[in-house]
């Protein structure tokens, strides 16, 4: 199942960060992790990424994933160069006072599932 | 048989302690292969490997360089870098082993998975290390006719 992200934005009271290609973005399903080396190795593209992590190194695993979307909980603060790399990817950023396991609750809300792959 | 020239040759630096180009070497990369049209799932893991070791560069060396030589059925990649080498391979490939300083693993990296991550990514895999010299990460990928 296909979820916009445009209602992703909504179901978690997000702020937009980065819009990147949230105008047509779809995510397909979803990953959440905070360590780098377990998304690269187990996220699927075209998921969206639940963590609280927000240095520039999460846009460039997001893109190498394939991750059209991230979202970064508890309204952790986003450095400016993370922003400007997913501008530069085309990525969608977004933030949300929510934490990581409510904010994957209201994703699964939506519709979206878990989907994990192995390397 | 005669050394098959490769379709692409990439090289490039890598800077140790660099943060924010961190990963735009495996990037560069991916786009090669995408644009060379290989499938999905082969790039897939090229890339998680080459991640991998860039990013013990950037975490774990001072300075790396990193090659890609790509041919129509195979990838090459090397990652010589000058640093601290590794005193014991065989713990430092076991999964969730890493000297990763607190700073650096309050961004999520030192896990410890970036050498099993590499090894399950690739076909071959050689690590040539020397203490305090620097460490050389030689990875081949072979294209399967079932295409991964
Ligand atoms: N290029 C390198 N130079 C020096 N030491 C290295 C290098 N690569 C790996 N190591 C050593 O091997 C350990 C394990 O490496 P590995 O990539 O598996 O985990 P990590 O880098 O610590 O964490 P992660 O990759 O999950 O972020 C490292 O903590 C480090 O001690
Ligand atoms: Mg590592």
């Amino acid at each position: 199942m296909k979820v916009r992200i445009r209602d992703i934005v909504e179901a978690l009271g997000a702020l937009v960060l980065v819009a990147g290609e949230m105008e047509r973005g779809e995510v397909s399903g979803g990953y959440c992790g905070d360590l780098l080396s377990d998304c690269i190795a187990n996220a699927e593209e075209g998921s969206v990424w639940v963590t609280v992590q927000s240095h520039p190194n999460v846009v460039a695993v997001a893109s190498l994933v394939g991750i059209p979307c991230i979202v970064i909980t508890n309204n952790q603060e986003v450095q400016e160069q993370t922003l400007e790399k997913a501008r530069e990817q085309g990525i969608t950023i977004l933030k949300t006072p929510l934490s990581s396991f409510e904010a994957v609750s209201a994703l699964s809300r939506l519709g979206i599932s878990g989907k994990k792959r192995h390397v | 048989m005669p050394e098959e020239h490769p379709l692409i040759e990439m090289e490039r630096e890598i800077a140790g302690g660099d943060f924010q180009r961190a990963g735009d070497v495996s990037s560069e990369l991916k786009n090669i292969l995408q644009r060379a049209g290989f499938p999905p799932a082969f790039n897939r893991r090229v890339v998680i490997a080459s991640y991998e070791a860039e990013m013990n560069v950037v975490i774990h060396a001072y300075r790396g360089v990193f090659r890609a030589r790509v041919y129509s059925d195979r990838v090459h990649v090397e990652i010589d870098d000058q640093g601290p080498g590794i005193p014991d391979l065989e713990l430092a490939f076991q999964e969730g082993y890493s000297t990763a300083p607190p700073h650096i693993r309050e961004m999520g990296f030192g896990a410890g998975y970036g050498l099993s991550n590499m090894k399950k990514c690739s076909d071959v895999l050689v690590i040539d290390t020397r203490v305090q010299e620097g460490t050389k990460v030689v990875m081949d990928f072979f294209l399967s006719p079932s295409n991964s």
